[in-house]
């Protein structure tokens, strides 16, 4: 019998601070993963908790967490060379291939861009050839912007909007306004066969994928990832129950036309 | 095999049992039932014919027998987790045959959910055995041939008791004590349930827009009236649902458990998220989703519904709150859908 409970524990190799509440964890793992899947993290006797894989490469994965409870307070105390426990990988992660040779349009919400950094790494650096790849992504503020360096890479050869919420007091070149107001600059391909992914808090999610079937994309290209509560990752909890569907074992990645009618 | 035994020698057969098998059957606590000073029925385990309450529903299921309220899943010694051992002696579960149905269902979400099966569920499930309690009249609340659940498939024995004698059936050899002996062999039929008070209707949702029955004026007078106590859910034969929960024995020594407890989908902060979002705050919103998983969900994903109408839900509730009039409130709104197109 095997116990899928069992959390082992994993080293931090680096802490790279994003913002004053969102870290990203890099830690030693070797194992098959996909991006938009997401680990259990845990520290004994503090808690376990769902968090995406931002990020990860031969040796090791990412995580970008935000301080916001009791386990996510804990693991900012740790450093580099302290482990943090995990099981997983669990859920099921973008389907990459249906990206090859199409126009691709990925619109994020704030920590809404942890789950598909790795989506969009492998879209801008040619690893899944597009026809086209672009990335819309809003922040509420410019203190509250992720991966900055991947930003600006990104942004070399491909068409990337940031987009703060308000227009800030400081000094700020990129754009302003909700991400949904800058839908209408995402033109110029064949919208009908543009592929779009959008992630980011409930609300966001929400009028973005209005947005865009206003535009004229289609509901079988949008893609979401939902979060919900989760206490188990493995279909037993039952926190993340939408209808007959698990997001832990189903999701967290949907396609529109499967998650527009999902009722809460 | 079926025997007919008097109370005395069925009292010295739970003895023998005994010593191979932890028995476990309805008793009666005294003055344990929260809503009065009255006496509680409950599943504990036995030692004798005289502690089992036959004429009797069971305020709780018997799920708590092998999936504890609370349980320790590992001890943490610093970063090393160390699994608690159980009890490894078969357990044999006297009950009625809807629960022995409403096991089936936990078993499925336990087993058949998802790829990995449940390790702490699995390890108790596998030393538990049934005895089926034939019932053939049923309670005020029940509706047991509504779900089709009045009967039972498999049993590893079955018991017909009729206050001088009961009458076993014995499938499962291992529950012969060795060297028993019983006596003259009887022809046993268990018989059931054929017709409850208490009836209901299944919605039958096919071609129905989920939307007119999420948004209808029916879930409002729940939202009123229920007090998401959640008592619905701990009383429930097939309610599986928990949460994850760290707590530190001994801070200096590094000493920490994780453990799970029950959750119910009726209690407040069950879909609670980071960042104070929340699905289902009020309690109507949360009278749907378990009327949903409990007679339509779950059936979509195991072929069979979840309810196997023990009626528990109904009995425990604090509001008089009726789930079986819920259900046939959402079959007659679904009727008038149909009829409106
Ligand atoms: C699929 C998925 C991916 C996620 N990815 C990330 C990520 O990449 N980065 C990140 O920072 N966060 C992510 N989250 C959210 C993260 O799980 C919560 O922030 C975390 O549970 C908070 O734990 P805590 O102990 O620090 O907070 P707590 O002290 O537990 O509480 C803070 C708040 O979070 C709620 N909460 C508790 N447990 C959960 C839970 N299991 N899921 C959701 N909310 C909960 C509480 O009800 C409370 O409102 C993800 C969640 C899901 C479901
Ligand atoms: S929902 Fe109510 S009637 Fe159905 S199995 Fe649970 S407690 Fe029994
Ligand atoms: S329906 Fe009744 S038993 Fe269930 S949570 Fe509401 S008040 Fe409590
Ligand atoms: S997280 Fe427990 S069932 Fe999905």
């Amino acid at each position: 019998m095997k116990n899928e409970y069992l959390a082992f524990p994993f080293e931090i190799l680096s802490i790279v601070k994003e913002t004053e509440i969102d870290w990203t964890y890099t830690v030693k793992y070797d194992g098959p993963l996909v991006g938009g899947q997401f680990m259990q993290l845990s520290i004994p006797g503090v808690g376990e908790a769902p968090i995406s894989i931002s990020d990860f490469r031969d040796g090791s994965l990412d995580m970008t967490i935000r301080k916001v409870g009791r386990l996510t307070d804990a693991i900012f105390n740790l450093e580099a060379g302290d482990s943090l426990f995990m099981r997983g990988p669990y859920g099921n992660g973008f389907e990459l291939s249906k990206y090859v040779d199409k126009h691709v349009v990925i619109i994020a919400g704030g920590t809404g861009l942890a789950p598909v950094k790795n989506v969009i790494e492998k879209l801008t650096s040619g690893e899944i050839k597009t026809n086209s790849t672009r990335a819309l992504i809003g922040f509420k503020s410019p203190d509250d912007v992720l991966f900055e360096d991947a930003l600006k890479r990104w942004s070399q050869d491909h068409e990337v909007t940031v987009t703060v919420d308000k227009q800030p007091d400081k000094p700020w070149n990129g754009k302003v306004g909700l991400v949904t107001e800058h839908i209408p600059t995402l033109e110029g391909y064949d919208i009908e066969k543009t592929e779009a992914i959008v992630v980011g808090p409930p609300m966001m999610m929400k009028f973005t994928t209005l947005a865009l079937l206003k535009a004229g994309y289609l509901p079988q290209n949008i893609t979401v990832s939902f979060e919900r509560n989760m206490s188990c990752g493995i279909g037993k909890c039952g926190h993340c129950k939408i209808d007959e569907t698990y997001v832990c074992l189903e999701g967290p990645v949907f396609n529109y036309t499967t998650a527009v009618k999902l009722l809460d | 095999m079926a025997y007919q035994l008097s109370h005395e020698m069925f009292d010295r057969y739970l003895a023998a049992l005994s010593a191979t098998h932890r028995v476990f059957a309805p008793v009666v606590k005294a003055n344990k039932n929260k809503l009065a000073d009255l006496d509680l029925i409950t599943y504990d385990e036995v030692s004798g014919a005289d502690q089992i309450i036959w004429s009797e529903k069971s305020y709780f299921s018997p799920k708590e027998i092998f999936y504890p309220i609370r349980e320790t899943l590992f001890r943490f010694v610093g970063k090393e987790a160390f699994v608690p051992e159980v009890d490894q002696k078969p357990m044999l579960i006297l009950l009625r045959p809807c629960d022995l149905n409403g096991i089936d269902r936990l078993d499925q979400i336990f087993f058949n959910n998802g790829v990995s099966k449940d390790f702490y569920y699995e390890r108790r499930r596998k030393l538990v055995k049934f005895a089926v309690i034939e019932c053939t009249e049923g309670f005020d609340s029940c509706f047991c041939v509504s779900m089709g659940t009045n009967k039972v498939d498999s049993y590893d024995m079955a018991l017909k008791y009729s206050g001088d004698s009961i009458t076993l059936d014995i499938k499962d050899e291992t529950l012969v004590p060795d060297g028993y002996s019983f006596g003259a062999n009887e022809d046993f039929e268990l018989d059931f349930v054929k017709s409850n008070k208490t009836k209901v209707e299944l919605p039958d949702f096919e071609g129905v827009d989920l939307n007119q029955v999420f948004g209808h004026e029916m879930w409002k007078e729940y939202t009123s009236r229920c007090i998401a106590c959640g008592r619905c859910n701990t009383s429930c034969i097939t309610c599986s649902c928990f949460t994850m929960q760290d707590v530190f024995t001994d801070d200096e020594k590094m000493l920490s458990e994780r453990r799970r407890r029950w959750a119910g989908c009726h209690i407040k902060g069950f879909s609670d998220m980071a960042g104070g979002h929340s699905f289902r705050d009020k309690n109507g919103e949360r009278m749907r989703f378990k009327l949903m998983h409990k007679v339509y969900d779950f059936n979509k994903r195991f072929d069979k519904h979840m309810c196997v109408g023990c009626g528990r839900c109904d009995d425990v509730c604090p509001e008089y709150i009726s789930f079986s009039k819920s259900i046939n409130k959402v079959a007659k709104i679904i009727q008038e859908v149909k009829h409106e197109k």
